[in-house]
């Protein structure tokens, strides 16, 4: 018999927490049956602050553990808690949403658990088969909620759609993985990096290696919807039901961006001169996808789907420098995303007359008059995403560009000020549609007491960044930094 | 070793004529039935190349759950398997190069290939040797010890398909009729049963008042 040592479980605490309540939750609801949907969403949002507080004391050093397939440092802290912050707040401001437009099952709050475990997982993959697996655990638990409103139409051909590209984007991965794998000789991104490393120094990187590398990005790029593997997300994030599609823009795509570093950082920072090029093609195509596609879009929902993909582009020039000051711009950017997208969702959510939930940026004329504090937020909101100062997403903007600025690429960030110029266009056209067009029947009140408070909350957060940025500042900047140890 | 050498040639030969009477014989349960014989010959050749524990998989799996699929699948079809055959001589060229082709690659795989892409000699988990570890050991340490984690999650992998199963698809059907046991057990002979004494003349059918 060989030696058999227990591995430590401690630094898999959040998610051992997670994964252990999912299943009793899972149990309560089964017996008790859809009349628990509501204690378990609040149940489910408590497990998840209970689990950010884990993640938040967790030991901070980088260790490893599971053999090497799981890895907790600074990095991973900083996601997971972004993580469970934006699944813990669409979670709740689905609520009503949720009560009302027929999803009350109780497996809804469940699957979100499920995935924001799967999320939890694929931030601390220290292995590619980790990684898979957690990526399908994310995703699987995503097509079904993408399609969890099984009377509506819309819903299940979003769902269908997601599972169809997202089953394709999962093949590509795991092609990448097997060359990757192949290649190198190991799926640890210990032995991968020194694979990588080994072969740069002799010259070139070997053609298997770089083959898999590129088929690696692009499954990622699909996970995080970037130019060219976007066409499902506009698609998705209409049909989805709202606090679903908040969801999906707020919290996997900050677990991709995680993946996306974590892999091009960690094994293939050898291979930076090799994966630059695609991070600054799907960049610069996303950038301008995202801010010229929006123009046209009357629906809201997937106006934001697109200005998603442009955010992505934005986050992805700090990923283009390659240096720890553009780890740091991203994870700001990526901070600073969340929190606008979440409040944006919040408003779509709000906009509801005669019991009708209406998704149309006509639907939204002259709401400065009829419910003021509500269009003022968003105007906050769609100020901070255009990126005009002093609002936060100025701040996510800055630090990206700046980094790229540093690092040589001043085409690449040229090419995102002109894009955000664009992108302002329609941004602002919002907050016109809001302030000048003759107001329609106003929106049905009350909006909610969660809803109210989320507004309120991300509202401020985005309003007044400038007032006080260091924690988040602070927290990206070492989180970076343990990066490049 | 003459024995071992004799077991061969018997599981082999026995493989290859069953293989082919898969194809050749004209009533597909028998088909069937020869391709379950291939799958348990060729499990004994695994025993003799010493990976025992693909010979288990070959019979559990394709044995078990495989070949009796196809047996229910052919006996419950009814599938006029004349006329499959009806096309034979019609697609036998075209048939004929393709399989032509694919021997030629194959044969050109075997002999120069190989070689042309350096590949490195380190594995993540290298077969170990077979008279030191059984494999099944092997497989085991693999996946229940080096990698239990991801055993695990794929645990939860196939928990949240379920979920997802029951989710999109389980609808609530009132009209379906449902065995309950405690109401049957619970039925009391005096109220389920009545005596009707049935006079004379009557001939016994129920008079509304």
């Amino acid at each position: 018999m060989t030696e058999y040592d227990s591995p430590n479980y401690l630094i898999a605490l959040p998610e051992i927490f997670l994964a252990g309540t999912s299943l009793i939750l899972l149990m309560v609801g089964v017996f008790i049956g859809n009349r628990s949907t509501t204690i378990l969403t609040w149940a489910t949002s408590a497990i998840m602050m209970v689990a950010l507080i884990m993640v938040l004391v967790g030991d901070e050093s980088r260790s490893v553990t599971f053999g090497g397939l799981f890895i907790s440092d600074i990095f991973s802290t900083y996601m997971k808690s972004l993580v469970l912050i934006g699944s813990t707040i669409t979670l709740l401001i689905g609520i009503s949403y949720v009560k009302r437009e027929g999803m009350n099952r109780f497996e809804f709050p469940i699957l979100i658990l499920f995935a924001t475990t799967g999320m939890l997982l694929m931030i601390s993959a220290n292995d590619l088969i980790a990684l898979y697996v957690g990526l399908e655990m994310q995703s699987l638990a995503l097509y079904i909620i993408a399609a969890f409103k099984r009377e509506s139409i819309r819903s299940t051909e979003s769902g269908l759609k997601y599972f169809v590209l997202g089953a394709l984007s999962s093949g590509l991965f795991l092609y990448g993985a097997s060359l990757v794998y192949g290649f190198s000789g190991g799926t640890g991104f210990t032995e991968i990096g020194f694979a990588v490393s080994n072969i740069s120094d002799q010259g070139n990187l070997s053609l298997g290696l770089l083959i898999g590398l590129v088929f690696l990005a692009a499954a990622i790029a699909f996970k995080v919807s970037a130019v060219p593997f976007h066409m499902w997300t506009p698609d998705v994030y209409e049909g989805a039901p709202t606090p679903v599609t908040a969801f999906f823009a707020a919290a996997p795509k900050i677990a991709a961006m995680a993946l996306l570093i974590r892999l091009f950082i960690g094994p293939f920072l050898d291979a930076f001169d090799q994966w630059q090029q695609i991070i600054v093609f799907i960049s610069i195509a996303s950038m301008g996808l995202g801010a010229f596609a929006a123009i046209l879009q009357s629906n809201i929902k997937r106006l934001l789907a697109y200005s998603s993909i442009g955010h992505v582009g934005y986050a992805l020039v700090g990923l283009a420098a390659g240096t720890e000051e553009g780890i740091k711009g991203v994870l700001i950017y990526l901070a600073i995303y969340m929190t606008m997208t979440i409040g944006a969702f919040a408003c779509v959510l709000a906009m509801k007359r005669k019991g009708q939930m209406v998704e149309t940026i006509d639907d939204l004329s002259g709401l400065s008059r009829t419910n003021p504090s509500m269009a003022f937020v968003f105007s906050i909101f769609m100020f901070s995403m255009a990126g005009i100062p002093p609002l936060a997403g100025f701040f996510g903007k800055f630090y990206v560009f700046m980094a790229a600025i540093k690092a040589d690429l001043i085409g690449l960030a040229i090419i995102g000020v002109l894009a955000s110029v664009v992108g302002a266009f329609y941004y602002i056209r919002i907050v016109k549609v809001m302030y000048f067009d003759k107001p329609k029947e106003a929106f049905d009140r009350p909006i909610g007491n969660e809803l109210t408070f989320v507004l309120a909350v991300t509202g401020i957060i985005t309003g007044l960044f400038f007032a006080y940025p260091d924690p988040v500042l602070d927290g990206a900047a070492i989180a970076a930094r343990s990066l490049f140890y | 070793m003459v024995i071992e050498q004799i077991t061969f040639y018997i599981f082999a030969v026995v493989t290859v004529v069953s293989g082919i009477m898969v194809i050749g014989s004209k009533n597909p349960v028998h088909s069937v039935l020869f391709l379950i014989l291939a799958f348990f010959n060729s499990a004994g050749l695994f025993v003799l190349m010493g990976s025992e524990f693909i010979a288990m998989i070959l019979i559990i799996v394709y044995v078990g759950a495989v070949a009796v699929l196809f047996l229910f699948v052919v006996m419950m079809l009814d599938v006029d398997f004349s006329k499959f055959r009806a096309g034979f001589t019609k697609y036998l060229p075209i048939g004929g190069v393709v399989g032509v082709i694919l021997l030629a690659e194959l044969i050109l795989v075997l002999t120069a290939g190989s070689g042309s892409f350096e590949l490195p000699s380190k594995t993540s988990s290298p077969t170990p040797d077979p008279s030191i570890v059984e494999n099944t050991e092997a497989l085991g340490n693999i996946l229940y010890t080096d990698y239990a984690y991801l055993f695990q999650i794929s645990g939860f992998i196939l928990l949240i398909a379920m979920v997802g199963a029951i989710v999109l698809t389980h609808r609530k059907r009132d009209e379906v009729k449902k065995q309950r046991i405690s109401d049957q057990v619970n039925r009391d002979p005096k109220e389920a049963v009545t005596l009707k004494k049935v006079g004379p003349g009557e001939d016994g059918t129920w008079k509304s008042d």
